[in-house]
This record gives structure tokens, sequence and C-alpha cells, in this order.
């Protein structure tokens, strides 16, 4: 019998990928950094899921995971043609430029 | 081996190596590496799926994430030319004010984690739901209309990419 890891360890290890995800969020400007922390926080949450699916024995949570996924991709593939597009018209992805809103 | 087991063991290396390579994506200045710590992250995650018997996911993981995903990113990297001179920098007390916010986000959610009640993944190793065969079940079964739906949202995602990537018809 292999001996279990209790779920609270799984809990601080997606609390830490997250809060890591959301601190790139903030400290970078390139967009596509900012866009890959995004998944990176996106993949400490399914992390979570899978792990409460196998501590309640149950397929759903694992299934959502799948689901996530399938919005992940379609979600990097719009994304990323926005910021190719956002390139070709401004030259640069840096955040503090796309400030056409502001006037 | 020191009282533990060599699934923690496992478990311990892993959560080490995927923190550290998700500090590397943050911290990398080269936008190339970023995304090459985030693959090797990814690994890391599909190899805590593994460890949850998860095999589908690990592999799904793996084929999306690092397969798909990030080849993708580094295209997008590789058109633009990007590499460290052209890296915008914050300054440095922006990073700071970055670091103290997320460190305080920490601070609140493990505090509120702290109390929750210790329970054991007993299934662990033993767990046969992550498996192809029943996973498969559950999702052309139970969750069969959302699967539909997926397949629509990737369908619009497509059109919507190809669309906005395109030259502007004038």
């Amino acid at each position: 019998m292999i001996n279990g890891i209790s779920i609270n360890y799984y809990l601080l290890l997606s609390t830490v990928l997250f809060i890591i995800g959301a601190i790139g969020v903030m400290a970078r400007r390139n967009s596509i950094i900012i866009f890959m922390c995004i998944e990176l926080m996106l993949n400490a949450v399914n992390l979570l899921l899978v792990s409460f699916s196998t501590l309640h024995n149950d397929s759903s949570g694992q299934v959502f995971v799948f689901f996530i996924m399938a919005v992940a991709a379609a979600e990097v593939a719009v994304g990323l043609a926005i910021l190719s597009m956002i390139y070709r018209n401004v030259k640069s992805i840096d955040t503090d430029l796309l400030s056409n809103l502001k006037n | 081996m020191l009282g533990y087991t060599i699934t923690q063991w496992i478990f311990g290396i892993l959560s080490f190596l995927a923190i550290m390579l998700a500090l590397m994506v943050v911290f990398s200045r080269n936008p190339v590496n970023s995304v090459l710590y985030l693959v090797m992250t990814f690994f890391c995650i599909a190899g805590h799926y593994l460890l949850m018997n998860a095999q589908f996911l690990a592999i799904v993981h793996i084929v999306v994430y690092a397969g798909a995903i990030m080849v993708l990113f580094l295209f997008v990297i590789m058109l633009m030319n990007l590499n460290e001179d052209t890296e915008p920098q914050r300054t440095w007390l922006t990073k700071i004010i970055a670091g103290v916010a997320g460190g305080m986000l920490l601070f609140v959610l493990v505090g509120s984690l702290k109390g929750a009640e210790q329970m054991q993944l007993s299934s662990y190793g033993a767990s046969q739901i992550g498996l192809v065969k029943n996973l498969g079940k559950v999702l052309f079964s139970e969750f069969l209309f959302p699967f539909e739906i997926a397949s629509i949202l990737l369908l619009a995602a497509l059109v919507g990419a190809i669309m906005i990537g395109k030259k502007e018809i004038k």
C-alpha cells in the first residue's frame, strides 16, 4: 500500500503556483509573458481540481480539467492572434504602450 | 529514507522543481527562455497528474500544453523577434510592489487554508477514475452535451483567430 500525501500539500503547491502567476502578471510588461503567467494560474487550478477529484474518487473534477484545457487552447489561439495583430499595427507588445483607450 | 515514502519524495522533488521553474518563468529576461521554463513546469505538473494516477490527463496535458500551446507561443515570439534587448522592463518600485502584493495574497491564502482538515489521498495509486476507459465512459455519457459544446467553442475560436489574424480587406 502506497502511503498517501495530505491534500493540504496540494493546496499549498497550487496556491504558490497561482501566486507566482499573479506576480508575473503584475511585474512584467511583455504581453506574451503575461499570457504565459495566466496559463500558469490556470494550471495551478487544474492541479487542485485533479487532486480533489482523486481525494473524493469522483471523476467529474478530471472531466472539468479536460474542458478547461479545451477552453485554454481556444483562448490562446484567439489571444495570440490579437497579439500578433497588435504587433503588426503598433510594432510592440509592451502593455504600457497600449493605452489608446485612455484618451 | 528519513521516514518518508518514495511517493512523498517524488511529490517533494516535483513540487520543488515546479515552483523553481515557475519562478524562472517570471524572472527570466529572455522571453524564449521563459517559454522553455514554462514547458518544463508543465512537465512537472504532468508528473503530479501521473502520481495521482490521472494518466489520461497527464498525456493530454503534455500533448495540448507542452506540444501545442507552448509551440504556438514560441512561434509568435520568434515571429516578433523578441529577445533580451527588446524586452521592456518595469521599474524596480513596481516590481517590489508586485512582489509585496503577491506575498500578501499568499499570506492570506495560506493563513486561511492552514486550519483545513488533514485528509489523506487514501486511494492514492489505486484510484481507477483517471484511466482512459473510465474517464471516456463518463465523458461520453454524463458530459456528452458539454463535450459537443466544447467542439463548437474550438471551431468558433478557430474561425475567430483566422478572422483576427488575416490582413484587413480594404
